[in-house]
Parts: structure tokens; C-alpha cells; sequence
């Protein structure tokens, strides 16, 4: 019962890291239709820059965060302008193929700068574990925990109640009323994906404490697909809610599937559960269903 | 120069052959085709049986993707099935190499049946990633269905053999490889002129309209998804007794990923396409490995970069085109052809 409840806690710390990255995935899609592919290559961007202003200029973890952050909404504003701006209006499967071409890119920059050995991060929350009684979360998952929430409550109070986060949420809703109210629809886009990649180089330094970080940590992004699908495509409450029932879901299988297969069902969980919310609810628990008409 | 080249009726208009210019080239490609492996070494055969096996899996991935626009990012996975079909016909069934190939095909395209059934409620985004999940899911099962697969460890595949005559020379495989790829694009050519074709054009342009004029949504999406797998399945049983050995490590989502950036390069929507982005993309990496053993002559200890480049350089290729020439390669071909077939007129 105790290593139920172990687990439970620790799934539920894992899907509050999720919920930021799949809040990331949201925000950008939210605004401009957009499912971005290269996402984990986003998170693992993040995750190296702040290792390397860490390790080799010594500076403190809130420079480091304030760094990643400016090089966040540098990338997300150059890829907005630059990649997806021409391809406005063109058919579904340019726009995904544009993003996996993005995060193949991204991978072999990245290889090329840091070389694909992997490597710990540098330490920066304190080492000891957070006692619960019932049961330990380890000193990573617990303070990236702490972070995730936290980024999540500011990101959804700058999209309730700041000036930009209104202008988002009106072209979201109708781009065309959006322009007609004045609303720079154009910068809107840029805007989201720049808080999207925040987000999601945010849950890359996270992740990138809690497992190390390499090259190869992108793979993350793709799981966090289930989330986003659980939870529906536009729905910012879906992204946290979906974080924690995968993120719960997640560690269970790997407790009780994973000595029945021999390992590895933890990682193929996720695309389980999404194939399952597919077949049964395509739209997930929270998103809005499209109605086609001819 | 081809002038007064006019058609009076539909049926002149779709023919294959449109004029004795055409025959003539595509016969001087077909003689050339014959008398390049008494000609080749041995490195530019591996690379002709390489873009063979390319060619075959683009041109079926161009059928569901360009054709009726279902994307799909598990054909590595399809390939994978038809690949592991086949060695375990071979081996454990005593199969031979040449009954094993239809078997790979219609294992995989059962396979894509089943994975094409969720096209018929999700379509766009949704499907991408329905068939991304799968892609996932079948190299789970590739790795960890070991009294099947052999896990990780793979199975040896001996070489295909005719009473005695085993193809197990770069050159001898290549007639293999060429008869399946002219009878694939043979049948890919032809099927998308029929009425299947153009249902799946239909379907491509906008479903619900298709579904309206009387197309059956379910019998050809899942067609496309069956026809394409078959194709998948059947390079993978060529690939694996090419290679000898079969592992899970051969078909990661990677592989998914090169086979959309051939059709995309190529031309969407055109089997001359997916032929000319299976040549391109499987040329690209080998000149980067020409380039950086140049460079490796000139400054030792740098050609290293090489390795990552050819990631960039095909993540950038994917970008460029689709930015600059959405219809590909084969868009690039026709202006090319019309140019000399106009000049000095610009149209």
C-alpha cells in the first residue's frame, strides 16, 4: 500500500512538470492552429542553455532562468517570423512537417554545440528530499514541482487578466473581430509562440534536473502529446488536469506493467492512453469539438 | 521540341504514355537501368538498391499522404511489420523469400487497416498523432515480443535464392530491387488514374464534400491506408534480406519522418515526385559522407561535424522546401521541361 500511495505522489509531481510543457503545446495552438512537433527540442534547448550559463559562467540559477527566458522569446518570436509565418493557409500536414523539420534542425544544432554526451546538471535546489509522512518526493521532482505550478499560475494569470493575454484569448476566439477590435493578430501570434517556447524551455530545465540532460531529452515532448490530447487540444485547464492523470498514470504502469514485460512500458503509456482518448472521445475532456460544415 | 500536341478525348488525355518523345526517354532509361550494374561498382549499386528500396516506400506513402491526404507518421512501423513478417516466415516457417514478400504486404497492410480505422473519426492533427502513437507502439512490441522478434538481439534472414542461385552480391540483388520497384510505380502510376485515384483525390480535397457526391469514406480511406502499408510491408521483406538481419533499431520514428520529407521534397500528390524525393533524399547524406571524407583529407579531426550536418541539412531541406516549393521536385522537373519545350517563349 505505502509504495501505492509512493507512487501516486510521485505521478502526480511528474504530471505537474507535464501540465507546464503541455501547457506550452496549448497556448501556442490556442492562438495560431498550430501543433508544435518541436517542442522537446524547445525544452531541451532551454534545459542546455541554462546548464551552460551555469556551469561556465558560474552565474546564479535566477540569472541562468532570466537568460533562458530572454533566449525563449528570442527563438519562439525568429521561428514564428521566419518558419511559420509563409506557411499561413497552407494544408494541415505542411504546417506538422515544418515543425518536425524545425526540431530536426534544432537536434542537430544542438549536437553539434554540445556534443551528445550526457551530462548532470549543475546543482541548484537543496538535496533533501521532501518527507510527506506517507511518503518522500525526491529534492528535483519536488522544487521542479514548486516551479512548474508556479510558471503554470503566472502564465494563466497573464492570460486572464493582463492586456496581452486578453488580446490572445480574443483571437483565439475569432481573428477576424480580433483585428477589427485593433488587436495586432500578427503580433498575437509571435506572442504566443513565445510563451510557448517559455514554457516549455521552463519544463526543460526541470526535467533536464531531474534526469540530466542530453541531446536525446526532446523524446519527453512527444509523450507529453497524450497529455495535450487528454486533456483537449485548446483547453489550458485540460493541459494541467491531463498532466496529472498521465503523469499518475504513467508511474502506475511502471510499477505494475513493467515486470510483466520486461521494462520500457512506462515510456509507451503515454501513447496507450492516447491512442484509447482517440478512439473514444477525439476532442478529450475539455476541448472544443469542431463542427465541419461544407 | 514537342508541338501540336493536342487531345481530343478524355481517355488520350490520361494515358501514360503521351508521346513518342516519352517512350523514347523512358525507354533510354530503361536500357540504362539494364546496363548500369555491368558498369557500377559496387558502391553506387549499394546506393541504387538503397534508393530502390526508398523509391517503393515513397511512392506507397505518396498514395495515403499526397494522394488522400492522410498523414501519416507510422510507415517506419509498417515497414517494421512487413520486415519482421517476413523473417519469421523464412526462418521458423520455412517459407521461401519470394512467397514471403505478398505475405509482408498484406500482414502490413492489415496492420494499416487497423491503424487507418481511427482516420474515419479523427483527420488532420488528430490522425498525425494517432499514427505517431502507433509508430511508438509497434517498436514496443518489436523490442519486447522477444519469442517472436528476438528482442533487441533481431533474427538472421538468409538471402533470397532461385533453385541454387542465391542474390547475395550488391548486383545480383539489384534485379531484384528494380523488377519490384517498375512493377510498384507500374501500379501506382495506373491506380491513380482510376477510379480509386480520383476518389482519393476527392477525399484529399475536402472529405465531407467527397463523402456528398457518393465516395465511401470508410472503403477508401482505408484502401489508401491497406495499399500504402502493402507497398511499406513489401520494402521492408526486400530490405531485411538485403541487410541479412532484422533488429527493432532499424525503424525509428526517424525513418517515419525521411519517408514524408521524400514525398514533401519530391512533390506531394505525384508519383514522379516520390520518385525523384527518393533518389534526392537517399543521395543528400551520401554526399555529406563524400564531403566530410574530403575534408577529413584536408583538416584532420574535423569531418566529426559532418554527423550532426546531415541532420540539420535534412531538417533544413524539409523547411526550405516546404517554404519555397510546396509542390517539390517534381514541380521544378515540369517548369524545367516546359521551358525548353516553349523557348524562346516564357509560356
Amino acid at each position: 500500500m505505502d509504495i501505492l500511495i509512493q507512487v501516486i505522489v510521485t505521478g502526480i509531481a511528474t504530471g505537474g512538470v507535464y501540465g507546464l510543457i503541455a501547457l506550452g503545446f496549448v497556448l501556442i495552438y490556442k492562438a495560431t492552429s498550430v501543433l508544435n512537433l518541436a517542442m522537446g527540442e524547445f525544452m531541451t534547448l532551454g534545459a542546455f542553455v541554462c546548464f551552460t550559463v551555469l556551469s561556465q559562467l558560474d552565474a546564479p540559477f535566477y540569472l541562468a532562468f532570466a537568460l533562458t527566458l530572454v533566449c525563449a522569446f528570442i527563438l519562439g518570436a525568429v521561428v514564428e517570423r521566419l518558419v511559420l509565418k509563409p506557411l499561413i493557409g497552407e494544408p494541415i500536414i505542411s504546417v506538422i512537417m515544418v515543425t518536425i523539420g524545425l526540431g530536426i534542425t534544432l537536434r542537430g544544432i544542438m549536437y553539434m554545440i554540445w556534443t551528445p554526451t550526457f551530462r548532470s546538471f549543475p546543482q541548484i535546489f537543496p538535496p533533501e528530499p521532501l518527507q510527506l509522512g506517507f511518503a518522500v518526493i525526491p529534492s528535483g521532482l519536488w522544487w521542479g514541482l514548486i516551479l512548474a505550478v508556479a510558471a503554470t499560475v503566472i502564465f494563466i494569470l497573464i492570460f486572464k487578466f493582463s492586456r496581452i493575454g486578453v488580446a490572445m484569448r480574443a483571437t483565439a476566439n475569432d481573428q477576424q473581430a480580433a483585428l477589427s477590435m485593433g488587436i495586432s493578430v500578427r503580433g498575437i501570434f509571435a506572442m504566443s509562440w513565445c510563451f510557448g517556447a517559455a514554457a516549455s524551455m521552463i519544463g526543460g530545465i526541470v526535467i533536464g534536473n531531474i534526469n540530466g540532460i542530453s541531446v536525446y531529452m526532446g523524446d519527453v515532448g512527444l509523450q507529453v502529446l497524450a497529455v495535450i490530447i487528454l486533456g483537449g487540444l485548446d483547453s489550458i485547464a485540460g493541459a494541467i488536469i491531463g498532466g496529472l492523470i498521465v503523469g499518475i498514470l504513467q508511474n502506475l504502469t511502471g510499477l505494475y506493467i513493467d515486470p510483466l514485460v520486461g521494462g520500457g512500458a512506462k515510456n509507451v503509456a503515454p501513447y496507450f492512453i492516447l491512442v484509447l482518448i482517440l478512439m473514444i472521445r477525439p476532442y478529450g475532456l475539455f476541448g472544443k469539438r469542431i463542427i465541419e460544415r461544407v | 521540341m514537342r508541338c501540336g500536341d493536342f487531345k481530343e478525348t478524355y481517355v488520350k488525355d490520361e494515358e501514360i504514355f503521351q508521346s513518342l518523345f516519352v517512350k523514347f526517354w523512358l525507354g533510354v532509361l530503361f536500357v540504362f537501368l539494364i546496363i548500369f550494374p555491368f558498369v557500377a561498382n559496387q558502391y553506387l549499386l549499394y546506393i541504387a538498391n538503397m534508393i530502390g528500396f526508398a523509391v517503393i516506400g515513397a511512392v506507397g506513402l505518396n498514395l495515403l499522404t499526397g494522394f488522400t491526404g492522410q498523414i501519416s507518421l507510422g510507415h517506419a512501423a509498417f515497414i517494421g511489420i512487413g520486415g519482421y513478417t517476413s523473417a519469421i516466415l523464412v526462418t521458423r516457417l520455412g517459407f521461401s523469400f519470394w512467397l514471403s514478400i505478398p505475405f509482408a504486404g498484406l500482414v502490413a497492410a492489415a496492420a494499416g487497416l487497423v491503424i487507418g480505422i481511427p482516420s474515419l473519426r479523427v483527420k488532420g492533427l488528430y490522425l498525425c498523432i494517432a499514427t505517431l502513437a502507433a509508430q511508438f507502439i509497434f517498436e514496443f512490441i518489436f523490442v519486447h515480443w522477444e519469442s517472436l522478434t528476438n528482442g533487441i538481439t533481431g533474427i538472421n534472414v538468409p538471402p533470397p535464392a532461385i533453385a541454387g542461385f542465391e542474390f547475395n552480391t550488391e548486383k545480383r540483388f539489384y534485379w531484384i530491387t528494380l523488377v519490384v520497384v517498375i512493377l510498384a510505380v507500374i501500379y501506382a502510376r495506373n491506380l491513380v488514374r482510376s477510379r480509386m485515384g480520383r476518389a482519393f483525390m476527392a477525399i484529399r480535397d475536402r472529405d465531407l464534400s467527397a463523402e456528398i457526391i457518393g465516395i465511401n469514406l470508410f472503403r477508401y480511406k482505408l484502401s489508401a491506408f491497406a495499399i500504402s502499408s502493402f507497398y511499406a510491408g513489401v520494402v521492408g521483406a526486400l530490405w531485411i534480406s538485403y541487410l541479412k538481419v532484422i533488429t527493432p533499431e532499424h525503424f525509428p520514428l526517424l525513418l517515419s519522418i525521411e519517408y514524408l520529407a521524400m514525398i514533401i521534397v519530391g512533390g506531394l500528390g505525384s508519383v514522379l515526385g516520390a520518385i525523384f524525393g527518393g533518389i534526392f533524399m537517399t543521395l543528400v547524406p551520401e554526399i555529406l559522407s563524400f564531403l566530410a571524407g574530403i575534408v577529413k583529407s584536408i583538416l584532420p579531426g574535423r569531418e566529426a561535424i559532418f554527423e550532426p550536418l546531415k541532420n540539420v541539412i535534412f531538417g533544413l531541406l524539409i523547411i526550405l522546401f516546404l517554404i519555397f516549393e510546396p509542390r517539390g521536385l517534381a514541380e521544378i522537373w515540369n517548369r524545367v521541361k516546359s521551358f525548353f519545350r516553349l523557348w524562346p517563349f516564357s509560356y
